[in-house]
């Protein structure tokens, strides 16, 4: 049994067939080949596979991509308009928020998720809205620095 | 050109990470890929009687399931360990279990299919009758007699004693202290969880007989030794093994993991490639371990807060079988830095590595050496509460004085050089301590639970020489090794050993050979983790990067320079010894003429055209440098932590953490606190949070991302941070580790923060607000 889902991810419109159960993560990875959105865990936990869809922070590794059809999804791969870096990515670079690199596209679009709610969250806000996405390398620190370093940017 | 060395060069390698663009090794795609998935045991202990796969094999898309007798038959070797303690008794290991599974998780069986998801799916179609046996999950009661046996032919489940330090030495100062305190201490299990799981990728070249491993691995080299002498038995130069961006390894990826061993085989069987990614559920069960002590402790101290003698004992849990570097962690790592930042005469460990029903333990960050402090700092701690003294002044009265580096302690290693008082000044001043004391008694006075929490802590970074170190247990020598090759235009590529997952060598590596060579670091490309491009390695794992890996680069430019002045000398018609290489600017020139200079670019041309090259001077110019380390460096900490305890719910608030750490001079300064930052965070986590805890049954209770707690964004204020610099006298950069010391001086802050609020002696960690809640009752 399969499905003919339609969705546009990142601006570009895709038509697929899929079986049911097939997780929106995988046909990003897997089918379209956008392997920026990294999978982290098994349980909706770390928040690595975070995406927009429909502008919402989801979980890519918890929503089925028959769930995806007719949604406009934005990945990582999304984020730098014309090439250059978006004003998140900048200033992750600036403040050293990342060192592997693994969390770093969920921890992105996390945060711009965030930014879009709140223009000029406080650290506390920051901290308390970041906590669906794990990182083991950083301490979260210059994370917060970067999103408040983010948040300058782009008021 | 301007120094680069202790500036904060943004990161090199950033802008593909942010831009969704990292080449990790299961965003790998090949024409005809195929997919890997390993049936686990369910039971920690259990004789396999059947597996019968025919109703996984008629799924469609299934290409094969393998069992452990497949593999035993189609030539696997066992794994290998990479240290061996005297008498260690080494149990076999297979990448597939053939006849008996020791721990939930151990694997059985390996399907092969078009898709992850049919893998998946015929995991549940092959059929395994296991007959269950008595298990032993702890530490301490395997050791006991009539436990039940891991592997039958070790007795009592010990696969290795330990001792270092003088026992009689240790007696007296025990006997002579004005108090001996006692404590049974459990140094928690640890799940190292890098949030990128493991994976590997092979593909069988069947014309050449060639095998490319695609890998996360933090030190591809000496997995290309072990698979290729021991486990796979490919012939090395028909091998290559890439670890490409790895994301975190934390130790957890230094060791050969059996999946490294299915993967391979099974592509060269079907000869189509294959690749295998472990979930987050798989690796709670199949990733090594940390930690994991059960410890009795004695110190003793001088009425004046002295300590006269600490006498160990240590039941060190190595899980069901002996991991690459197993027996390393609890034996030198972890009793040989119990001296701490102490000078105690009296000191003697004892440690037994025992078998139990449960996944294998070996480094996670810090590797011992957090045990060894976690040890240290709260003995001290329970000492001065038992006297009656300020945890404070009693560290200060026992450090080793600054005047007495290189200080050789009782327990075998030789700490390279620091100034304890110093740093501990510092940290006291950075975090105005004698407010915090003043605060802390007006919030006891309003019955508030505040507390002040304190810890020292050295680490052992970057081990050496080889010589000592093979002499000790490792089967492979410490160096690391460099290569430069420079290209007609003057540009340059370094080649390097080090691994970087999140370490930022592609910047930090850049940045030496840039100041070694006066050139931009622009112009400085940094292969690392490929066998196929590196020449040799040994790899990322014991703060070791810098400190070797970065002498490595400093002694292969000195080639580059060396060659490039007698260039310049020849072409300037100067006597060699005139010549000068100026490493501000890559040039080269009679001393006292600068302005009549052979340029980088002039000087690298010069070996392709190859016409102007002194006599007898092969043309090209690449250069390669081993460096073996002399000795060791010592990287030190101290950490002041403030936490208040909520005695309505147990909950601990951080309410200021601040840090001060000596790591020697320091190549990137945004990089370096970049690691200790996260690994202070990491160690919190162990305080706080982090368990490994099986029932009864063997089964691992805390086995996923939601019953395993990790440090979140909202754990920690801001933590303030200081430095202090003792170059390190054994490399010519003057740097010592810093990837794991946050780590290590991190844990005991905490608790001894904690027990200071509650004030008590001890608590075990985790300090969940249940655990602390019971113990105000």
């Amino acid at each position: 049994m399969t499905h003919t889902i339609s969705l546009t991810v990142n601006g570009k419109a895709h038509c697929s067939v899929v079986e049911p159960r097939l997780l929106l993560v995988h046909y990003l990875r897997d089918i379209l080949g956008l392997t920026g959105t990294n999978i982290g865990c098994d349980t909706s936990q770390c928040g690595s596979c975070t995406v927009h869809m429909d502008g919402e922070a989801v979980k890519a590794c918890t929503v089925l991509a028959v769930q995806a059809d007719g949604a406009s999804i934005k990945t990582i791969e999304g984020m730098a308009a014309n090439g250059s870096l978006h004003p998140l990515q900048e200033a992750f670079r600036e403040e050293h928020g990342l060192q592997c690199g693994y969390c770093t596209p969920g921890m992105i679009m996390a945060a711009d998720a965030l930014l879009r709610r709140n223009h000029k969250p406080s650290e506390a806000q920051i901290r308390q809205e970041l906590e669906g996405n794990m990182c083991r390398c950083t301490g979260y620190q210059n994370i917060v620095k970067a999103v408040q370093n983010a948040a300058l940017k782009m008021a | 050109m301007a120094k680069t060395v202790g500036t904060s060069v943004k990161r090199v390698e950033d802008p593909r990470f942010l831009r969704g663009q990292g080449t990790y090794t299961a965003n790998l795609q090949l024409p005809g890929m195929t997919h890997l998935a390993v049936k686990r045991s369910p039971h920690a202990h259990a004789i396999i009687k059947r597996i019968d796969a025919t109703r996984a094999l008629a799924l469609p898309g299934v290409l094969g399931v393998f069992t452990g007798k497949d593999l035993i038959e189609g030539g696997c070797g066992t794994l290998p360990v990479g240290w061996s303690v005297p008498n260690q008794k080494t149990p076999d290991r297979h990448a597939l279990t053939p006849d008996r599974v020791r721990h939930v998780g151990d694997g059985v069986a390996a399907v092969v299919a078009e898709s992850s998801y049919i893998a998946r799916d015929a995991l549940d179609l092959i059929e395994v009758e296991y007959e269950t046996l008595p298990l032993v999950t702890d530490a301490r009661k395997a050791a006991e007699p009539g436990a039940p046996l891991v592997h039958p032919a070790i007795a009592n489940n010990i696969s290795y004693e330990w001792e270092l330090g003088d026992k009689q030495a240790c007696a007296d100062g025990l006997a002579e202290a004005h108090i001996v305190v006692e404590q049974e201490l459990i140094n928690t299990r640890l799940v190292p969880n890098a949030i990128e799981p493991r994976a590997c990728v092979a593909q069988w070249n069947a014309p050449d007989d060639q095998m490319t491993i695609w890998t996360t691995s933090q030190n591809p080299h000496p997995i290309r030794v072990l698979l290729s002498a021991f486990t796979l038995k490919i012939p090395e130069h028909k091998l290559r093994v890439i670890a490409p961006d790895v994301g975190g390894g934390f130790g957890s990826k230094i060791f050969h993991y059996p999946e490294e061993v299915i993967v391979p085989w099974v592509s060269r069987k079907i000869n189509r490639p294959v690749k295998w990614v472990c979930t987050r559920s798989e690796a709670f069960i199949t990733d090594s371990h940390g930690r994991d002590h059960v410890t009795v402790a004695k110190m003793g101290f001088k009425r004046d807060g002295t300590i006269t003698g600490l006498q160990v004992t240590t039941w060190a849990n190595q899980g069901a079988y002996l991991s690459t570097f197993a027996s390393l962690i609890p034996t030198i790592l972890y009793l040989g830095c119990i001296s701490g930042m102490y000078k105690v005469k009296g000191i003697f460990g004892h440690v037994f590595g025992t078998l139990t029903n449960t996944v294998p333990v070996d480094a996670v960050r810090g590797a011992g050496r957090p045990e060894a402090a976690y040890l240290v700092e709260r003995m001290i701690d329970i000492g001065a509460r038992r006297l009656k003294k300020d945890p404070w002044e009693v560290r200060h009265k026992n450090f080793i004085p600054a005047s007495e580096f290189p200080y050789q302690t009782p327990v075998a290693f030789n700490y390279d050089s620091g100034d304890y008082h110093a740093i501990c000044d510092k940290v006291a001043t950075l975090a105005d301590l004698k407010g915090m004391r003043e605060r802390q008694s007006e919030a006891r006075k309003a019955g508030r639970l505040v507390g002040i929490g304190f810890s020292t802590a050295i680490e052992i970074s970057g081990y050496g020489p080889s010589k000592v170190v093979t002499s000790i247990g490792s089967a492979l020598g410490m160096w690391e090794s460099a290569a430069l090759r420079v290209y007609p235009t003057g540009k340059v590529t370094l080649f390097t050993g080090s691994h970087s997952h999140g370490q930022g060598h592609e910047t930090t590596f850049a940045q030496i050979a840039a100041d070694e060579l006066g050139i931009a670091v622009s112009d400085i490309e940094v292969v690392h983790g490929d066998t196929g491009r590196v020449q040799q390695g040994v790899g990322t794992f014991g703060s070791r990067s810098g400190t070797v890996g970065g002498t490595a680069v400093v002694k292969a430019a000195a080639k580059v320079r060396e060659k490039m002045r007698r260039i310049a000398a020849h072409q300037l018609e100067a006597a060699e010894e005139d010549v000068v290489f100026d490493q501000s600017n890559g040039t080269a020139y009679v001393k006292g003429s600068p302005d009549k200079a052979k340029t980088f670019f002039e000087m690298a041309f010069s070996t392709f055209t190859a016409n102007q090259l002194p006599a007898g001077m092969e043309p090209g110019l690449e250069e390669t440098a081993f460096f073996d380390p002399t000795g060791l460096t010592a990287p030190n900490s101290a950490h002041i932590a403030q936490v208040e305890v909520d005695p309505a719910t147990g909950e601990v608030e951080i309410q200021r953490y601040v840090a001060v750490d000596d790591v020697g001079n320091i190549i990137n300064p945004m990089i370096v606190e970049g690691q200790l930052l996260g690994g202070i965070v990491h160690g919190v986590g162990q305080a706080l949070l982090e368990c490994a805890r099986y029932d009864s049954n063997g089964q691992l209770l805390s086995g996923s991302m939601m019953d395993y707690a990790m440090p979140r964004s909202n754990l920690m204020p801001m933590i303030e941070m200081g430095r202090t610099v003792t170059p390190a006298p054994s490399n010519p950069l003057g740097v010592k580790g810093a990837g794991e010391m946050g780590t290590i001086a991190s844990t005991p802050a905490i608790c001894n923060a904690v027990m200071d609020a509650l004030q008590i002696d001890h608590l075990d960690m985790p300090l969940t607000p249940e655990r602390i809640w019971q113990a105000l009752q």
